[in-house]
């Protein structure tokens, strides 16, 4: 390939678990410069997600499109980052501003190339500009060079492209596992849910295996900047590469972990057989599996996909599946030699990652499909075109619903969208690769769909708003939040959107009942959304943190929180950074960040109360066979708590009472998390809170001033 | 009657905590149950009664991915 631009840089020493210094890449000029860290920056931002949006904020301005040349994608692990001794500790967080509605979007992703973008001497990179003809960026960590080449890859899918350049710049089948690879997919050229695929080789499988950046279209924004690929090469990784100020503490940290997981993971959530997929049939039991676009919990077919099924003849077993080194979690499961029916790859034997649940979720009951060999088809080809399985579930959901609520006829599609339709989901992904079709339409996602439906179908738009399920240009994961309060603020009082990696206290608040009050549900929606910010800050996955629970938890005076966990991550973090932090402190350093986000979303015009309504699909039932479907429960709670009298009263009588009652609760439910939260009746952060967390910067007094 | 998670529940003779959770269909694994403040643990599920007036707490550890 033909190289456009070469930059060679010098090595420093990973001191504490920052190089403190950046890499930044401008595509339309392909300049190439080393930015230096400040220990400011370092405090109030710590890494991952706080440093991608700290230099997304330098670059954009208020009227940056996603598509503007300005516009930056960011990749950054996080100061603990790339350590072997506790799983999860791989992650990269990816920033930019979204096509769904340009504003900060942030998404986590496992593989290697955040570690090795670090153990190469950078801890964060940005991706700026747009390339004339497409390239592939290419940083070798060992060398220290970087090349920016022409690329000469006809290949666009994710699972051909990953494998022929590691193919293509590893020496030898050895080589491989040195290389880490970032791509997108056919779909990057056309739909708004567009993701990253980041890459690890499976040493055992001798496979490139993929890990997702999946949420808010982070693709099409990499495809329009015209990089074909990311390629990075760090060989030698090892358990102290970070310069640990007490690597002792992170080790003991890390033995009782893997201790716990081989001593628990069996009885409990069977991790390393299944991965988060184990909670296919629980979330069905207890009512919370998106079916038919959210509009039941569970489905009287349940068993055909639940997760023994995939365990029993689909994902390969007794194998290693961590996703960065070290990770006894190991729950990146696989089905191997999986045989495509349909679409470019059918006949071809493929592996495919996952399903993970809401791969399952999203690909199966939410758009009424119960076969696990469609969930794992429609898995692999989201994956390998780049489409976020997430989104592509809700969007299919919402268009079978208007399908069967008319809105649109087959005549007007050329597809039969009833739910449960296998071969019409399985057009439409190709459809939405191709850009083509009806699949056009539906790749641009939820809210676009809404405004084409108006304008094109007369479609009603209240009915739209109701049954769409997005908030903020993002379409809702894969969790009913209907019954649980806590859990319609944990999506709506967000920053991206309704994505539970905020909040998720579902069984909290509706089957444990441990936050009955406002305050109580506040309080949750303040720690939550902060501990779990924090895992984005240092580059660590969340799963570890609750996927296994650990003897002593019963004891526990908070044990939703884990408390033995939480300690782990105070040790690491300190044992890493030689802080002496405590998890106030780490509280504290989320509060920054999250705040920062939350001013960065007014200044692009989007993060206000306006902007935290969700739709009444998440609250109550829209339709009467939803109510009709929980009467007893909807009844009960009209007579004793709203103290309604239901005697000749008819389903719509009773549905309108309900929904003022819901819309009313997540009002004071909003009121007490901004209260708690130290922001305004509208949803802006005080000055006062800003001074509070030393966050009184000038750019961001600015913005609060003229919304308080 | 007694208290489930400090809701209000019908009481039912021999109602043991093996019996309760099924009738909730709570399968959900990872689970702490406590009757007046005492842990049970699983292997009394099936031997412990809960008397009228119980506080009974069953509490489900997931807090998501």
């Amino acid at each position: 390939m033909k190289i456009l631009k070469e930059y060679k840089y010098d090595f420093t020493e990973i001191i504490h678990g920052y190089n403190n210094r950046s890499l930044k890449i401008n595509l339309s000029d392909m300049k190439i410069e080393s930015k230096q860290i400040s220990e400011e920056m370092k405090q109030k931002f710590v890494g991952g997600k706080g440093f991608g949006l700290r230099y997304l904020w330098d670059a954009v301005t208020p009227e940056t499109k996603w598509n503007s040349p300005e516009n930056e994608i960011v990749i950054s692990s996080g100061p603990v980052g790339g350590i072997t001794q506790y799983p999860g500790s791989g992650k990269s967080i990816v920033v930019t501003l979204t096509p769904l509605n340009d504003t900060p979007m942030d998404s986590n992703v496992g593989g290697h190339f955040g570690p090795l973008l670090k153990f190469s001497g950078w801890d964060a990179l940005e991706l700026q500009g747009k390339a004339d003809k497409e390239v592939i960026v290419y940083i070798d960590g060992n060398e220290g060079i970087i090349k920016i080449m022409e690329s000469n890859i006809e290949t666009i899918d994710s699972h051909i492209l990953s494998e022929e350049l590691t193919e293509m710049f590893a020496k030898d089948e050895t080589d491989k596992r040195n290389y880490s690879i970032v791509s997108t997919g056919s779909a990057a050229r056309y739909s708004n849910v567009a993701m990253l695929n980041f890459t690890f080789y499976d040493v055992k499988r001798k496979k490139v295996r993929l890990k997702q950046a999946g949420r808010g279209g982070i693709g099409r924004v990499f495809n329009d900047k015209g990089i074909k690929a990311l390629v990075i090469k760090y060989e030698g990784v090892k358990s102290d590469l970070n310069n640990p100020a007490n690597i002792s503490k992170i080790n003991r940290a890390g033995i009782r972990f893997h201790k716990e997981m081989n001593r628990y993971d069996d009885e409990q959530n069977g991790m390393r057989k299944i991965g988060t997929a184990n909670i296919v049939e629980v979330m069905n039991d207890y009512d919370l599996l998106p079916t038919h676009n959210f509009k039941f919990g569970s489905h009287k077919d349940i068993a055909k996909i639940e997760s023994k099924v995939f365990i029993e003849k689909y994902i390969t077993q007794n194998i290693y599946d961590g996703c960065w080194h070290g990770c006894s979690m190991s729950c990146a499961k696989a089905a191997d030699d999986f045989k495509i029916k349909t679409g470019p790859y059918a006949g071809h034997k493929v592996i495919v990652d996952g399903p993970e649940y809401e791969n399952a979720a999203a690909l199966g009951s939410n758009i009424g499909v119960f076969c696990p060999e469609t969930i794992l088809e429609l898995n692999f080809y989201c994956d390998t075109y780049g489409i976020d399985t997430i989104s592509f579930g809700t969007m299919v959901a919402f268009a079978m619903e208007c399908y069967e609520n008319k809105v649109f006829t087959k005549e007007d599609t050329g597809l039969d969208l009833s739910f449960g339709n296998i071969d019409s989901a399985l057009e439409l992904i190709h459809q939405i690769a191709d850009g083509r079709g009806f699949g056009k339409i539906v790749g641009m996602g939820i809210k676009f769909m809404k405004k084409y439906f108006i304008e094109n179908f007369d479609a009603d738009p209240k009915f739209m708003f109701d049954i769409g399920m997005e908030q903020k240009g993002l379409e809702f994961s894969e969790y009913m939040p209907k019954e649980s309060l806590a859990q319609q603020g944990g999506y709506g009082l967000t920053n991206k959107g309704p994505q539970h990696d905020e909040a998720w206290l579902i069984f909290m608040d509706m089957v444990n009942n441990q936050i009955p009050t406002f305050e109580d549900k506040a309080e949750a929606l303040h720690y939550f959304p902060m501990f779990r910010t924090w895992f984005g800050l240092v580059g660590l996955c969340k799963l570890p943190w609750n996927d296994v629970t650990p003897h002593s938890n019963k004891y526990s005076k908070e044990p939703a929180k884990m408390p033995e966990h939480v300690q782990n991550y105070v040790d690491i973090y300190n044992g890493v950074t030689g802080k002496n932090v405590k998890i106030d402190d780490m509280i504290e350093e989320s509060e920054r960040v999250y705040n920062f986000q939350r001013i960065f979303n007014i200044r692009m015009g989007y993060g206000k109360r306006t902007n935290d309504k969700i739709p009444y699909r998440s609250m109550g039932p829209v339709t009467i066979e939803e109510y009709l479907s929980r009467e007893d429960r909807y009844d009960k709670q009209l007579k004793e708590i709203v103290g309604y009298n239901l005697t000749n009263k008819s389903t719509e009588e009773k549905m309108a009472v309900l929904r003022e009652y819901r819309e009313s609760q997540y009002e004071k439910l909003t009121d007490a998390v901004y209260k708690r939260r130290g922001w305004s009746k509208d949803g802006v952060p005080t000055i006062e809170k800003l001074k509070e967390l030393g966050m009184d910067l000038p750019e961001l007094v600015d913005i609060v001033s003229r919304h308080l | 009657m007694f208290y489930l998670n400090n809701r209000e529940e019908e009481f039912q003779e021999k109602l043991t905590v093996t019996k309760l959770i099924e009738l909730k269909k709570y399968t959900y694994k990872k689970k702490i149950v406590k009757i007046n403040d005492e842990f049970i643990n699983p292997d009394e599920y099936s031997t412990t009664f809960i008397e009228d007036g119980d506080d009974v707490k069953i509490l489900h550890l997931l807090a998501g991915g």
